[in-house]
Protein backbone atom coordinates (compact mmCIF):
# COMPACT_ATOMS: atom_id res chain seq x y z
CA UNK A 1 0.00 0.00 0.00
CA UNK A 2 1.17 3.35 -1.08
CA UNK A 3 1.32 6.05 1.67
CA UNK A 4 0.15 8.94 -0.13
CA UNK A 5 -0.07 11.01 2.69
CA UNK A 6 3.74 11.20 2.88
CA UNK A 7 4.04 11.29 -0.80
CA UNK A 8 2.06 13.77 -1.50
CA UNK A 9 4.98 15.45 1.70
CA UNK A 10 7.45 14.88 -1.55
CA UNK A 11 5.69 17.84 -3.60
CA UNK A 12 5.98 20.96 -2.73
CA UNK A 13 3.97 22.41 -4.89
CA UNK A 14 0.54 20.56 -3.56
CA UNK A 15 0.78 22.56 -0.51
CA UNK A 16 -0.19 25.79 -2.77
CA UNK A 17 -3.47 27.55 -3.58
CA UNK A 18 -4.97 28.53 -6.79
CA UNK A 19 -7.62 31.05 -6.86
CA UNK A 20 -8.04 31.03 -3.14
CA UNK A 21 -8.44 27.01 -3.22
CA UNK A 22 -6.14 24.56 -2.26
CA UNK A 23 -4.74 23.34 -5.32
CA UNK A 24 -5.98 19.51 -7.18
CA UNK A 25 -3.56 19.25 -9.71
CA UNK A 26 -5.04 16.84 -12.71
CA UNK A 27 -2.70 17.40 -15.68
CA UNK A 28 -0.68 14.88 -14.99
CA UNK A 29 -0.55 13.72 -18.46
CA UNK A 30 0.83 16.63 -19.46
CA UNK A 31 3.26 17.19 -16.65
CA UNK A 32 3.82 15.79 -13.98
CA UNK A 33 5.05 17.54 -10.67
CA UNK A 34 8.74 17.40 -8.95
CA UNK A 35 9.30 16.17 -5.63
CA UNK A 36 11.45 17.59 -3.22
CA UNK A 37 14.31 15.05 -4.03
CA UNK A 38 14.52 15.62 -7.49
CA UNK A 39 14.61 19.86 -7.02
CA UNK A 40 17.57 19.03 -4.24
CA UNK A 41 19.84 17.34 -7.37
CA UNK A 42 19.04 19.95 -9.76
CA UNK A 43 20.02 22.41 -6.77
CA UNK A 44 22.79 20.68 -6.11
CA UNK A 45 24.02 20.49 -9.87
CA UNK A 46 23.95 24.33 -9.79
CA UNK A 47 25.21 24.73 -6.55
CA UNK A 48 28.53 22.30 -6.77
CA UNK A 49 29.69 20.85 -9.79
CA UNK A 50 28.00 23.12 -12.53
CA UNK A 51 30.54 22.46 -15.48
CA UNK A 52 30.71 21.42 -19.29
CA UNK A 53 30.84 17.93 -19.90
CA UNK A 54 33.32 15.67 -21.76
CA UNK A 55 35.79 18.20 -22.64
CA UNK A 56 37.45 19.43 -19.52
CA UNK A 57 40.02 17.84 -17.40
CA UNK A 58 39.45 20.00 -14.52
CA UNK A 59 37.35 18.09 -11.90
CA UNK A 60 33.89 19.81 -11.71
CA UNK A 61 33.79 19.05 -15.51
CA UNK A 62 34.91 15.21 -14.84
CA UNK A 63 32.46 15.17 -11.31
CA UNK A 64 29.59 16.13 -13.98
CA UNK A 65 30.39 14.02 -16.62
CA UNK A 66 30.21 10.84 -14.20
CA UNK A 67 27.06 11.67 -12.88
CA UNK A 68 25.53 12.62 -16.51
CA UNK A 69 26.99 9.02 -17.57
CA UNK A 70 25.78 7.77 -14.56
CA UNK A 71 22.16 8.67 -15.29
CA UNK A 72 22.32 7.43 -18.87
CA UNK A 73 22.70 3.89 -17.17
CA UNK A 74 20.27 4.41 -14.81
CA UNK A 75 17.73 5.05 -18.19
CA UNK A 76 19.57 1.99 -19.49
CA UNK A 77 18.87 -0.48 -16.66
CA UNK A 78 14.87 1.12 -16.07
CA UNK A 79 14.25 0.35 -19.55
CA UNK A 80 16.46 -2.59 -19.88
CA UNK A 81 18.24 -1.86 -22.92
CA UNK A 82 21.14 -3.86 -23.68
CA UNK A 83 23.83 -1.44 -23.81
CA UNK A 84 24.01 2.37 -22.76
CA UNK A 85 24.96 4.11 -25.53
CA UNK A 86 21.90 2.56 -27.03
CA UNK A 87 20.27 5.71 -25.28
CA UNK A 88 20.23 8.87 -26.32
CA UNK A 89 19.85 11.96 -24.49
CA UNK A 90 17.52 13.93 -26.16
CA UNK A 91 15.30 17.23 -25.47
CA UNK A 92 12.00 15.18 -25.14
CA UNK A 93 9.94 12.88 -27.49
CA UNK A 94 9.39 15.70 -29.85
CA UNK A 95 12.76 15.81 -30.31
CA UNK A 96 13.64 12.06 -30.16
CA UNK A 97 10.59 11.52 -33.21
CA UNK A 98 12.05 14.31 -35.34
CA UNK A 99 15.27 12.74 -35.03
CA UNK A 100 14.62 9.05 -36.28
CA UNK A 101 12.31 11.00 -38.96
CA UNK A 102 14.69 12.83 -39.96
CA UNK A 103 17.06 9.65 -40.20
CA UNK A 104 14.68 7.77 -41.98
CA UNK A 105 14.98 10.23 -44.76
CA UNK A 106 18.04 8.66 -46.45
CA UNK A 107 16.61 4.92 -46.19
CA UNK A 108 13.24 5.62 -47.00
CA UNK A 109 12.29 6.05 -50.83
CA UNK A 110 9.77 6.90 -53.25
CA UNK A 111 6.68 5.04 -52.92
CA UNK A 112 7.31 2.99 -49.93
CA UNK A 113 4.90 2.97 -46.68
CA UNK A 114 4.83 4.24 -43.45
CA UNK A 115 2.03 3.41 -40.62
CA UNK A 116 0.62 5.92 -38.21
CA UNK A 117 -2.15 4.91 -35.74
CA UNK A 118 -5.36 7.32 -35.67
CA UNK A 119 -4.75 8.22 -31.80
CA UNK A 120 -1.11 9.84 -32.44
CA UNK A 121 -0.44 13.30 -30.47
CA UNK A 122 0.75 15.65 -33.39
CA UNK A 123 4.45 15.05 -32.47
CA UNK A 124 4.15 11.41 -33.71
CA UNK A 125 2.23 12.66 -36.61
CA UNK A 126 3.70 16.38 -38.10
CA UNK A 127 7.17 14.47 -38.61
CA UNK A 128 6.57 11.66 -40.59
CA UNK A 129 4.46 13.47 -42.87
CA UNK A 130 6.91 15.50 -43.42
CA UNK A 131 9.40 13.05 -44.11
CA UNK A 132 6.36 11.67 -46.27
CA UNK A 133 6.62 15.10 -48.14
CA UNK A 134 10.55 15.12 -48.61
CA UNK A 135 10.38 11.32 -49.61
CA UNK A 136 7.36 10.91 -51.77
CA UNK A 137 6.36 7.97 -48.97
CA UNK A 138 2.60 7.26 -48.15
CA UNK A 139 1.26 7.53 -44.73
CA UNK A 140 -1.39 4.89 -43.92
CA UNK A 141 -3.26 5.30 -40.40
CA UNK A 142 -4.71 2.66 -38.49
CA UNK A 143 -8.22 3.17 -37.83
CA UNK A 144 -9.91 3.20 -34.08
CA UNK A 145 -13.10 2.11 -33.06
CA UNK A 146 -15.38 4.07 -30.72
CA UNK A 147 -14.01 3.19 -27.44
CA UNK A 148 -10.73 4.77 -28.29
CA UNK A 149 -8.86 1.10 -29.72
CA UNK A 150 -6.97 0.60 -32.69
CA UNK A 151 -8.56 -1.70 -35.52
CA UNK A 152 -5.90 -4.43 -35.27
CA UNK A 153 -7.91 -6.32 -38.00
CA UNK A 154 -6.94 -3.07 -40.25
CA UNK A 155 -3.89 -2.97 -39.00
CA UNK A 156 -2.89 -6.25 -40.50
CA UNK A 157 -4.25 -5.64 -43.88
CA UNK A 158 -1.85 -2.41 -44.18
CA UNK A 159 0.55 -3.86 -44.08
CA UNK A 160 3.06 -4.98 -46.94
CA UNK A 161 6.23 -5.69 -48.11
CA UNK A 162 6.38 -2.12 -48.54
CA UNK A 163 5.83 -0.88 -45.10
CA UNK A 164 8.99 0.49 -43.91
CA UNK A 165 8.25 2.15 -40.60
CA UNK A 166 5.25 1.99 -37.95
CA UNK A 167 4.91 4.18 -35.20
CA UNK A 168 2.34 4.38 -32.46
CA UNK A 169 1.97 5.58 -28.79
CA UNK A 170 2.03 3.12 -26.48
CA UNK A 171 -0.41 4.98 -24.86
CA UNK A 172 -2.67 7.62 -25.94
CA UNK A 173 -2.36 10.95 -24.46
CA UNK A 174 -6.03 12.33 -25.15
CA UNK A 175 -7.78 8.98 -24.41
CA UNK A 176 -5.92 6.64 -21.82
CA UNK A 177 -5.51 4.06 -24.17
CA UNK A 178 -2.99 1.34 -23.59
CA UNK A 179 -2.04 -0.14 -27.61
CA UNK A 180 -0.87 -3.55 -27.66
CA UNK A 181 2.21 -2.53 -28.72
CA UNK A 182 3.93 -6.54 -28.92
CA UNK A 183 1.21 -7.35 -31.45
CA UNK A 184 1.81 -3.79 -33.48
CA UNK A 185 5.73 -4.69 -33.34
CA UNK A 186 5.75 -8.51 -34.27
CA UNK A 187 3.20 -8.03 -37.34
CA UNK A 188 5.36 -5.04 -38.20
CA UNK A 189 8.76 -7.15 -38.02
CA UNK A 190 7.29 -10.00 -40.22
CA UNK A 191 6.96 -7.37 -42.72
CA UNK A 192 10.67 -6.04 -42.44
CA UNK A 193 9.42 -2.89 -41.18
CA UNK A 194 10.94 -0.83 -38.04
CA UNK A 195 8.86 0.06 -35.16
CA UNK A 196 8.80 3.45 -33.23
CA UNK A 197 6.88 3.76 -30.04
CA UNK A 198 6.28 6.96 -28.17
CA UNK A 199 6.24 6.46 -24.68
CA UNK A 200 5.24 9.89 -23.04
CA UNK A 201 2.07 8.56 -21.79
CA UNK A 202 3.29 5.40 -20.97
CA UNK A 203 6.59 6.06 -19.23
CA UNK A 204 4.98 7.46 -15.93
CA UNK A 205 2.44 4.26 -15.54
CA UNK A 206 4.41 1.11 -15.85
CA UNK A 207 7.76 0.16 -17.26
CA UNK A 208 8.88 -0.74 -20.91
CA UNK A 209 10.85 -3.49 -21.18
CA UNK A 210 12.63 -2.40 -24.95
CA UNK A 211 14.51 -6.07 -25.32
CA UNK A 212 11.31 -7.91 -24.61
CA UNK A 213 9.45 -5.68 -26.07
CA UNK A 214 11.82 -6.04 -29.15
CA UNK A 215 10.98 -2.53 -30.41
CA UNK A 216 13.04 -0.84 -32.69
CA UNK A 217 12.91 3.02 -30.90
CA UNK A 218 11.31 3.63 -27.70
CA UNK A 219 10.97 7.82 -26.52
CA UNK A 220 9.69 9.51 -23.68
CA UNK A 221 10.13 12.57 -21.71
CA UNK A 222 11.49 13.41 -18.24
CA UNK A 223 8.65 15.69 -17.29
CA UNK A 224 6.16 13.51 -17.27
CA UNK A 225 7.73 11.06 -14.80
CA UNK A 226 8.78 13.53 -11.81
CA UNK A 227 11.51 14.96 -13.90
CA UNK A 228 12.57 18.42 -15.58
CA UNK A 229 11.03 19.87 -18.99
CA UNK A 230 13.53 20.05 -22.05
CA UNK A 231 14.99 16.41 -20.99
CA UNK A 232 14.02 12.85 -22.71
CA UNK A 233 15.61 9.96 -24.06
CA UNK A 234 15.44 7.97 -27.18
CA UNK A 235 16.00 4.02 -27.08
CA UNK A 236 17.11 2.78 -30.23
CA UNK A 237 18.40 -0.65 -31.75
CA UNK A 238 22.30 -0.52 -32.21
CA UNK A 239 22.05 -1.42 -35.81
CA UNK A 240 19.46 0.91 -36.45
CA UNK A 241 21.47 3.70 -34.60
CA UNK A 242 24.08 3.23 -36.60
CA UNK A 243 22.26 3.58 -39.99
CA UNK A 244 20.60 6.64 -39.55
CA UNK A 245 22.95 9.31 -40.05
CA UNK A 246 23.63 12.41 -37.40
CA UNK A 247 20.42 14.81 -36.69
CA UNK A 248 22.50 18.22 -36.02
CA UNK A 249 25.64 18.83 -36.65
CA UNK A 250 28.38 21.01 -34.06
CA UNK A 251 30.47 19.86 -31.29
CA UNK A 252 30.37 16.92 -29.21
CA UNK A 253 29.17 14.57 -31.93
CA UNK A 254 32.15 14.11 -34.20
CA UNK A 255 35.96 12.20 -34.25
CA UNK A 256 37.48 14.28 -36.49
CA UNK A 257 36.98 17.75 -38.47
CA UNK A 258 38.63 19.17 -41.24
CA UNK A 259 37.56 21.50 -44.02
CA UNK A 260 37.38 18.50 -46.15
CA UNK A 261 35.74 15.81 -44.37
CA UNK A 262 34.34 15.39 -40.59
CA UNK A 263 34.30 12.01 -39.51
CA UNK A 264 31.42 11.45 -36.67
CA UNK A 265 31.60 10.50 -32.86
CA UNK A 266 30.85 7.05 -31.84
CA UNK A 267 27.23 6.88 -30.26
CA UNK A 268 25.50 7.82 -28.48
CA UNK A 269 27.80 11.10 -29.10
CA UNK A 270 26.98 10.76 -33.07
CA UNK A 271 23.16 12.14 -32.20
CA UNK A 272 24.17 14.42 -28.95
CA UNK A 273 25.40 17.61 -30.49
CA UNK A 274 26.38 20.52 -28.73
CA UNK A 275 26.42 21.33 -24.80
CA UNK A 276 23.58 18.78 -23.27
CA UNK A 277 20.66 19.90 -20.92
CA UNK A 278 23.87 18.61 -18.29
CA UNK A 279 21.63 19.13 -15.02
CA UNK A 280 18.34 17.62 -16.94
CA UNK A 281 19.97 14.53 -17.62
CA UNK A 282 20.75 14.08 -14.19
CA UNK A 283 18.01 14.90 -12.65
CA UNK A 284 15.99 12.35 -15.14
CA UNK A 285 18.17 9.70 -13.43
CA UNK A 286 17.36 11.02 -10.17
CA UNK A 287 13.39 11.05 -11.17
CA UNK A 288 14.06 7.21 -12.35
CA UNK A 289 15.36 6.66 -8.70
CA UNK A 290 12.52 8.48 -6.89
CA UNK A 291 9.56 6.57 -8.84
CA UNK A 292 11.05 3.17 -8.58
CA UNK A 293 11.82 3.58 -5.02
CA UNK A 294 8.11 3.66 -4.96
CA UNK A 295 7.56 1.08 -7.46
CA UNK A 296 5.50 1.15 -10.40
CA UNK A 297 3.59 -2.23 -9.51
CA UNK A 298 2.14 -0.13 -6.83
CA UNK A 299 2.00 2.89 -8.56
CA UNK A 300 0.09 1.49 -11.57
CA UNK A 301 -2.44 -0.31 -8.85
CA UNK A 302 -2.97 2.93 -6.72
CA UNK A 303 -3.80 4.60 -10.46
CA UNK A 304 -6.43 2.12 -11.66
CA UNK A 305 -8.65 2.43 -8.40
CA UNK A 306 -7.93 6.24 -8.81
CA UNK A 307 -9.15 5.84 -12.39
CA UNK A 308 -12.59 3.31 -11.40
CA UNK A 309 -12.97 5.52 -8.68
CA UNK A 310 -13.18 8.63 -10.92
CA UNK A 311 -14.90 6.91 -13.67
CA UNK A 312 -18.32 5.35 -11.45
CA UNK A 313 -18.37 9.08 -9.82
CA UNK A 314 -18.12 11.44 -13.10
CA UNK A 315 -20.57 8.73 -15.05
CA UNK A 316 -23.36 9.55 -12.16
CA UNK A 317 -23.09 13.12 -13.88
CA UNK A 318 -26.25 13.68 -15.85
CA UNK A 319 -25.05 14.35 -19.43
CA UNK A 320 -21.65 13.43 -19.24
CA UNK A 321 -19.62 11.38 -21.68
CA UNK A 322 -16.14 9.60 -21.58
CA UNK A 323 -14.42 9.36 -24.52
CA UNK A 324 -11.96 6.60 -24.47
CA UNK A 325 -13.11 3.86 -22.74
CA UNK A 326 -10.83 1.02 -23.96
CA UNK A 327 -10.66 -2.43 -21.56
CA UNK A 328 -7.05 -1.28 -21.27
CA UNK A 329 -6.86 2.36 -19.85
CA UNK A 330 -4.79 4.29 -17.61
CA UNK A 331 -5.59 7.06 -15.49
CA UNK A 332 -6.88 9.76 -18.04
CA UNK A 333 -10.43 10.59 -18.25
CA UNK A 334 -11.35 12.95 -21.51
CA UNK A 335 -15.18 14.23 -21.10
CA UNK A 336 -17.42 16.35 -21.82
CA UNK A 337 -20.79 17.19 -20.68
CA UNK A 338 -23.43 17.66 -23.36
CA UNK A 339 -24.17 21.52 -24.06
CA UNK A 340 -21.18 22.80 -22.26
CA UNK A 341 -17.76 23.80 -24.49
CA UNK A 342 -14.41 22.13 -22.41
CA UNK A 343 -12.93 25.66 -22.59
CA UNK A 344 -16.06 26.94 -20.19
CA UNK A 345 -15.89 23.73 -18.27
CA UNK A 346 -11.86 24.26 -17.92
CA UNK A 347 -12.45 28.14 -16.96
CA UNK A 348 -14.59 27.23 -13.77
CA UNK A 349 -12.60 24.85 -12.84
CA UNK A 350 -9.38 26.82 -12.93
CA UNK A 351 -11.53 29.37 -10.68
CA UNK A 352 -12.01 26.56 -8.37
CA UNK A 353 -7.93 25.34 -7.83
CA UNK A 354 -8.61 22.32 -10.40
CA UNK A 355 -6.33 22.01 -12.69
CA UNK A 356 -7.44 20.01 -16.14
CA UNK A 357 -6.67 20.21 -19.07
CA UNK A 358 -9.35 21.57 -22.16
CA UNK A 359 -9.27 21.27 -26.08
CA UNK A 360 -8.05 19.06 -28.45
CA UNK A 361 -4.80 17.79 -26.77
CA UNK A 362 -2.58 18.17 -29.54
CA UNK A 363 -4.42 15.20 -31.15
CA UNK A 364 -6.73 17.15 -33.49
CA UNK A 365 -7.75 13.84 -36.09
CA UNK A 366 -9.21 11.85 -32.72
CA UNK A 367 -11.59 14.87 -31.64
CA UNK A 368 -12.32 14.97 -35.46
CA UNK A 369 -13.19 11.04 -35.46
CA UNK A 370 -15.93 11.91 -32.39
CA UNK A 371 -16.63 15.36 -34.00
CA UNK A 372 -16.04 17.13 -31.01
CA UNK A 373 -14.17 20.75 -30.41
CA UNK A 374 -12.39 19.39 -28.12
CA UNK A 375 -12.70 17.90 -24.03
CA UNK A 376 -11.66 18.40 -20.82
CA UNK A 377 -9.33 16.14 -19.54
CA UNK A 378 -8.11 15.10 -16.03
CA UNK A 379 -5.72 12.86 -15.79
CA UNK A 380 -3.97 11.35 -12.10
CA UNK A 381 -0.83 10.57 -10.57
CA UNK A 382 -0.12 8.66 -7.92
CA UNK A 383 -0.15 11.28 -5.76
CA UNK A 384 -3.89 12.03 -6.28
CA UNK A 385 -6.45 11.39 -3.80
CA UNK A 386 -9.92 10.09 -4.02
CA UNK A 387 -10.98 13.12 -1.85
CA UNK A 388 -9.45 15.00 -4.87
CA UNK A 389 -12.00 13.31 -7.15
CA UNK A 390 -14.57 14.30 -5.28
CA UNK A 391 -13.28 17.98 -5.02
CA UNK A 392 -13.44 17.21 -9.19
CA UNK A 393 -16.70 16.24 -9.16
CA UNK A 394 -18.35 19.03 -7.29
CA UNK A 395 -16.44 21.57 -9.47
CA UNK A 396 -18.15 19.43 -12.51
CA UNK A 397 -21.54 19.96 -10.82
CA UNK A 398 -20.70 23.52 -9.63
CA UNK A 399 -19.71 24.39 -13.57
CA UNK A 400 -22.28 22.20 -15.08
CA UNK A 401 -25.09 24.40 -13.10
CA UNK A 402 -23.57 27.84 -13.89
CA UNK A 403 -23.30 27.02 -17.90
CA UNK A 404 -26.66 24.99 -18.51
CA UNK B 1 -22.43 57.58 -25.82
CA UNK B 2 -18.98 57.48 -26.52
CA UNK B 3 -16.86 54.56 -25.82
CA UNK B 4 -15.07 55.87 -22.80
CA UNK B 5 -18.42 56.12 -21.30
CA UNK B 6 -19.77 52.89 -22.20
CA UNK B 7 -16.66 51.62 -20.30
CA UNK B 8 -17.65 53.24 -17.58
CA UNK B 9 -20.88 52.47 -17.23
CA UNK B 10 -19.47 48.13 -18.09
CA UNK B 11 -17.20 48.84 -15.01
CA UNK B 12 -19.70 50.43 -12.56
CA UNK B 13 -22.04 47.27 -13.44
CA UNK B 14 -19.13 44.90 -12.58
CA UNK B 15 -18.01 46.73 -9.24
CA UNK B 16 -21.71 45.24 -7.69
CA UNK B 17 -20.09 41.72 -7.65
CA UNK B 18 -17.92 40.52 -4.85
CA UNK B 19 -16.87 37.64 -6.33
CA UNK B 20 -15.69 35.98 -9.05
CA UNK B 21 -18.85 33.62 -9.33
CA UNK B 22 -21.07 36.91 -9.81
CA UNK B 23 -18.74 38.37 -12.50
CA UNK B 24 -18.97 34.81 -14.55
CA UNK B 25 -22.42 34.30 -13.83
CA UNK B 26 -23.20 37.73 -15.52
CA UNK B 27 -20.78 37.43 -18.17
CA UNK B 28 -22.38 33.70 -19.12
CA UNK B 29 -26.07 35.80 -19.13
CA UNK B 30 -24.21 38.31 -21.28
CA UNK B 31 -23.02 35.42 -23.46
CA UNK B 32 -26.37 33.69 -23.93
CA UNK B 33 -28.36 37.35 -24.89
CA UNK B 34 -25.62 38.37 -27.22
CA UNK B 35 -27.26 39.31 -30.30
CA UNK B 36 -25.84 36.11 -32.83
CA UNK B 37 -24.23 36.84 -35.68
CA UNK B 38 -25.97 36.53 -39.26
CA UNK B 39 -25.66 32.74 -39.95
CA UNK B 40 -24.13 33.84 -43.55
CA UNK B 41 -21.00 35.47 -41.78
CA UNK B 42 -20.23 32.74 -39.73
CA UNK B 43 -17.87 31.67 -42.78
CA UNK B 44 -13.96 30.38 -42.62
CA UNK B 45 -13.00 34.17 -43.56
CA UNK B 46 -14.44 35.67 -40.50
CA UNK B 47 -13.27 33.26 -37.89
CA UNK B 48 -10.41 34.13 -35.15
CA UNK B 49 -9.03 31.07 -34.13
CA UNK B 50 -8.12 30.55 -30.70
CA UNK B 51 -6.41 27.54 -29.65
CA UNK B 52 -9.78 26.28 -27.68
CA UNK B 53 -12.83 28.19 -28.60
CA UNK B 54 -13.82 29.98 -32.54
CA UNK B 55 -14.87 32.97 -32.71
CA UNK B 56 -16.43 34.45 -35.49
CA UNK B 57 -16.77 38.43 -35.88
CA UNK B 58 -18.54 40.66 -38.74
CA UNK B 59 -18.15 44.35 -39.62
CA UNK B 60 -20.56 46.38 -41.36
CA UNK B 61 -20.50 49.98 -42.20
CA UNK B 62 -23.78 52.00 -41.41
CA UNK B 63 -23.52 55.60 -41.43
CA UNK B 64 -20.34 56.19 -40.83
CA UNK B 65 -20.48 54.06 -37.81
CA UNK B 66 -18.85 50.05 -37.80
CA UNK B 67 -21.41 48.10 -36.66
CA UNK B 68 -19.92 44.18 -35.26
CA UNK B 69 -21.71 41.00 -34.70
CA UNK B 70 -20.34 38.02 -33.70
CA UNK B 71 -20.22 34.75 -32.10
CA UNK B 72 -18.06 31.57 -30.14
CA UNK B 73 -19.00 27.80 -29.23
CA UNK B 74 -18.21 28.90 -26.09
CA UNK B 75 -20.26 30.83 -23.57
CA UNK B 76 -17.67 32.79 -21.33
CA UNK B 77 -15.99 33.63 -24.37
CA UNK B 78 -19.20 34.81 -25.77
CA UNK B 79 -19.76 37.06 -22.43
CA UNK B 80 -16.53 38.79 -23.20
CA UNK B 81 -17.45 39.46 -26.39
CA UNK B 82 -20.40 40.95 -25.44
CA UNK B 83 -18.88 43.22 -23.59
CA UNK B 84 -16.54 44.11 -26.36
CA UNK B 85 -19.33 44.49 -28.74
CA UNK B 86 -21.49 46.64 -26.30
CA UNK B 87 -18.29 49.04 -25.89
CA UNK B 88 -16.93 49.11 -29.65
CA UNK B 89 -19.89 48.42 -31.48
CA UNK B 90 -21.94 51.24 -33.18
CA UNK B 91 -18.91 53.71 -33.13
CA UNK B 92 -16.91 55.49 -35.74
CA UNK B 93 -13.73 53.80 -36.85
CA UNK B 94 -11.15 56.28 -35.89
CA UNK B 95 -12.51 56.18 -32.41
CA UNK B 96 -12.65 52.57 -32.18
CA UNK B 97 -8.72 52.99 -32.91
CA UNK B 98 -8.11 55.45 -30.61
CA UNK B 99 -9.94 53.46 -27.78
CA UNK B 100 -8.10 51.40 -24.76
CA UNK B 101 -8.87 48.02 -23.23
CA UNK B 102 -8.02 48.83 -19.97
CA UNK B 103 -11.62 48.56 -18.66
CA UNK B 104 -11.15 44.85 -19.12
CA UNK B 105 -8.50 44.92 -16.43
CA UNK B 106 -10.77 47.09 -14.11
CA UNK B 107 -13.82 44.54 -14.27
CA UNK B 108 -11.45 41.91 -13.23
CA UNK B 109 -11.42 39.67 -16.35
CA UNK B 110 -7.59 40.53 -16.73
CA UNK B 111 -6.63 36.91 -16.89
CA UNK B 112 -8.92 36.71 -20.34
CA UNK B 113 -6.94 38.95 -22.12
CA UNK B 114 -3.34 37.91 -21.61
CA UNK B 115 -1.29 36.99 -24.98
CA UNK B 116 -0.91 34.07 -23.44
CA UNK B 117 -4.65 32.59 -23.01
CA UNK B 118 -5.55 30.24 -25.77
CA UNK B 119 -8.68 31.69 -25.87
CA UNK B 120 -8.10 34.14 -29.00
CA UNK B 121 -9.62 37.44 -27.34
CA UNK B 122 -6.76 39.00 -28.03
CA UNK B 123 -6.30 38.29 -31.67
CA UNK B 124 -10.41 39.44 -31.78
CA UNK B 125 -9.82 42.83 -30.11
CA UNK B 126 -6.90 43.16 -32.75
CA UNK B 127 -9.27 41.99 -35.37
CA UNK B 128 -11.90 44.75 -33.99
CA UNK B 129 -9.18 47.06 -34.75
CA UNK B 130 -8.45 45.69 -37.77
CA UNK B 131 -11.74 46.53 -39.50
CA UNK B 132 -11.73 49.93 -37.84
CA UNK B 133 -8.39 50.33 -39.87
CA UNK B 134 -9.64 49.31 -43.24
CA UNK B 135 -13.25 51.07 -42.85
CA UNK B 136 -11.33 54.27 -41.80
CA UNK B 137 -9.03 54.03 -45.30
CA UNK B 138 -12.72 53.49 -46.74
CA UNK B 139 -13.94 56.90 -45.29
CA UNK B 140 -11.36 58.69 -46.20
CA UNK B 141 -11.20 57.52 -49.69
Amino acid sequence: MLDIKKIREDFPILKREVNGKPLVYLDNAATSQTPQQVIDVIVDYYQNYNANIHRGVHTLSQEATDKYEQARIKIQKHFNAAKSYEIIFTSGTTHSINLVANGFASLINKGDEVIVSAMEHHSNIVPWQMLCERTGAILKVIPMNLEGELRMDVYEELLNDKTKLVFCNHISNALGTINPIEEIIEKAHKVGAAVLIDGAQAAPHLIADVQALNVDFYTCSAHKICGPTGEGMLYGKEEWLNKLPPYQGGGEMIAEVTFEKTTYADLPHKFEAGTPNICGGIAFGAALDYMNAIGFDEIAKYEHELLEYATQELLKIDGLKIYGTAKNKTSVISFNIEGIHPYDMGSILDKLGIAVRTGHHCAQPIMDFFKIPGTVRASFAFYNTKEEVDVLVAGVLRAKSMLL
Amino acid sequence: MEIKEIQEEIIDEFSMFDDWMQRYEYMIDLGKSLPLINEEFKTDDNIIKGCQSKVWVHAELEDNKLVFTADSDAIITKGIIAILIRAFSNQKPQDILDADTQFIDEIGLKEHLSPTRANGLVSMIKQLKLYAVAYQTQIED
